[in-house]
């Protein structure tokens, strides 16, 4: 790999910035109160919104809560294991979470009903469907769609009634695109296959807001990285999340 | 009275609209999708490996295990907690037993096959959409099968017989219900799969269960047709 990266080429053929075929498909739960199927290549994740009404935490009675999960399905990797979650599920859904609270996706305000009351309380569930690497940016993706198509259910009397939808959507604001770069020797990648992510020495997640902005990151591999290296990284980082910005629906 | 016309204006005997498809999950050994309605299944199988813990393994010939999960955001009420509850881990320990009865693993000796089975979206008869899956996706595995299993809900709606119930039916409020979800291998009309709840007479139950064997025979088709598509050129 690395004699293949020394001649500016990967094995699938890609230049070393260059991203595989990017698929997005909203709704693909109607259950949820919004959903999102992304495929990167073969990588595919879902991303779903369930919305429930629920007493606020008593720190911040008049606020709701955006929160975001993520979970490796066995059924998507013969490296994935059943069981409760593991760190690198854990590590995936904070990350997301982050990038998506740090750009100020959702004024929580907003979600208030009755302060110290009835507040939303709305949950991102991601779930991997296949993985073929780059969980993390397919999983962004998809939250973010899945979180812009979503709309609030019906209540009544503070019950929610799932079965019937209004045509309120979220008070969304600002979402982050997040884009990781991996370092192998000296070569910097965006949108790593498996076999690449096992070779990599450092790894670097970067949220970004539409102004360009940096919102959230995460380094991650067993090597450290240099001043430089950070800088080249959020660089390339920078101008992935430009281009994926505009391929959203 | 009675249940004289179907919430969706199906006939009594007719399947939700069916689609499925082999070969979705290119990390799996074997997949398959299966959705019937508004009900979607995933299944995925790996295997045959070796299975740890050592004490777990069967020196006879290998195990299959398989696992039921309502994806978070699936259900037409609330969130589903990650984690499996009661209910999905006694439908992942029926549907291995459905599923079981076809496969062969008398070659794999202290090995294990694993089917997840994963529903994005559900409206009842996901059970048996998981298992109707799971056998596509252990064929695509290339197991040596004396057949596939297919599977259908069938119940009792106030003295009338219906094929694949949708939610809408299993909560019918006006009279006595019974929801019966089977499963069948085509070739012998043996069942693998049989749970009944609600109320149902002998006389109505075996009616159900008839019905219950040609809607299977119809969904067949349907796996026979997607496995040929993907391995049929």
């Amino acid at each position: 790999m690395l004699n293949f990266l020394a001649q500016g080429r990967r094995l699938d053929g890609r230049n070393k910035d260059e991203f595989r075929k990017i698929e997005i498909t909203p709704n693909i739960s109607v259950n949820a109160e919004g959903s999102a199927g992304v495929k990167i290549g073969e990588t595919e994740v879902y991303a779903g919104v369930k919305m429930s009404v629920d007493k606020p935490y008593p720190d911040i009675p008049d606020e709701g809560v955006l929160m975001t999960g993520a979970e490796l399905y066995p059924l998507s990797s013969p490296e994935f294991e059943p069981g409760p979650p593991s760190i690198q599920g854990i590590e995936l859904a904070r990350v997301i979470d982050r990038g998506i609270r740090e750009a100020g996706a959702i004024n929580t305000k907003e979600l208030c009903i009755r302060a110290g009351e009835k507040v939303w309380m709305v949950m991102v569930d991601i779930v991997t469907i296949n993985d073929a690497g780059n969980l993390f940016d397919a999983s962004g993706i998809a939250a973010g769609v899945a979180l812009k198509n979503a709309v609030f259910p019906k209540i009544e009397n503070d019950i929610v009634e799932y079965g019937t939808k209004t045509d309120k959507k979220l008070p969304l604001k600002e979402l982050p695109v997040s884009i990781t770069v991996i370092k192998i020797g000296e070569h910097y990648l965006v949108d790593p296959t498996t076999e690449e992510e096992k070779m990599l020495d450092a790894r670097l997640t970067v949220a970004v807001r539409g102004d360009g902005a940096i919102c959230a990151m995460q380094k991650g591999g067993n090597m450290p990285v240099t001043e430089e290296d950070i800088s080249a990284m959020v660089d390339l980082a920078m101008e992935k999340a430009k281009e994926v910005r505009g391929m959203l629906p | 009275m009675g249940y004289t016309k179907r919430f969706d204006g199906r006939k009594f005997d007719e399947l939700r609209e069916v689609e499925a498809k082999v070969g979705i999950i290119p990390r799996a050994d074997g997949s398959a999708m299966f959705r019937i309605g508004k009900t979607v299944a995933l299944a995925a199988v790996y295997g045959p490996k070796e299975l740890y813990p050592r004490f777990m393994q069967n020196p006879q010939q290998g195990i299959l295990r398989c696992s039921y999960n309502m994806m978070p955001f699936s259900s037409k009420g609330e969130r589903v907690r990650p984690g499996q509850n009661r209910r999905a881990k006694e439908i992942s320990y029926v549907t291995e037993k459905a599923l079981r009865p076809v496969v062969d693993l008398s070659q794999f000796p202290n090995a294990v096959v694993d089917v997840f089975i994963e529903l994005p979206q559900t409206d009842a008869g996901t059970r048996c959409a998981g298992i109707t899956a799971a056998a596509m996706a252990l064929a695509d595995a290339g197991l040596t099968m004396k057949d596939l299993v297919c599977s259908v809900a069938v119940g009792n709606i106030d003295g009338t017989i219906v094929t694949d119930l949708m939610y809408d039916e299993e909560a019918y409020k006006d009279g006595p219900v019974a929801d019966i979800p089977i499963a069948m291998i085509p070739s012998t009309g043996e069942i693998t799969l049989l749970q009944l709840d609600g109320e149902i007479s002998k006389d109505l139950l075996v009616k159900a269960i008839r019905e219950a064997k040609a809607a299977c025979l119809k969904i067949n088709q349907i796996q026979r047709q997607a496995l040929k598509q993907k391995y049929v050129k």
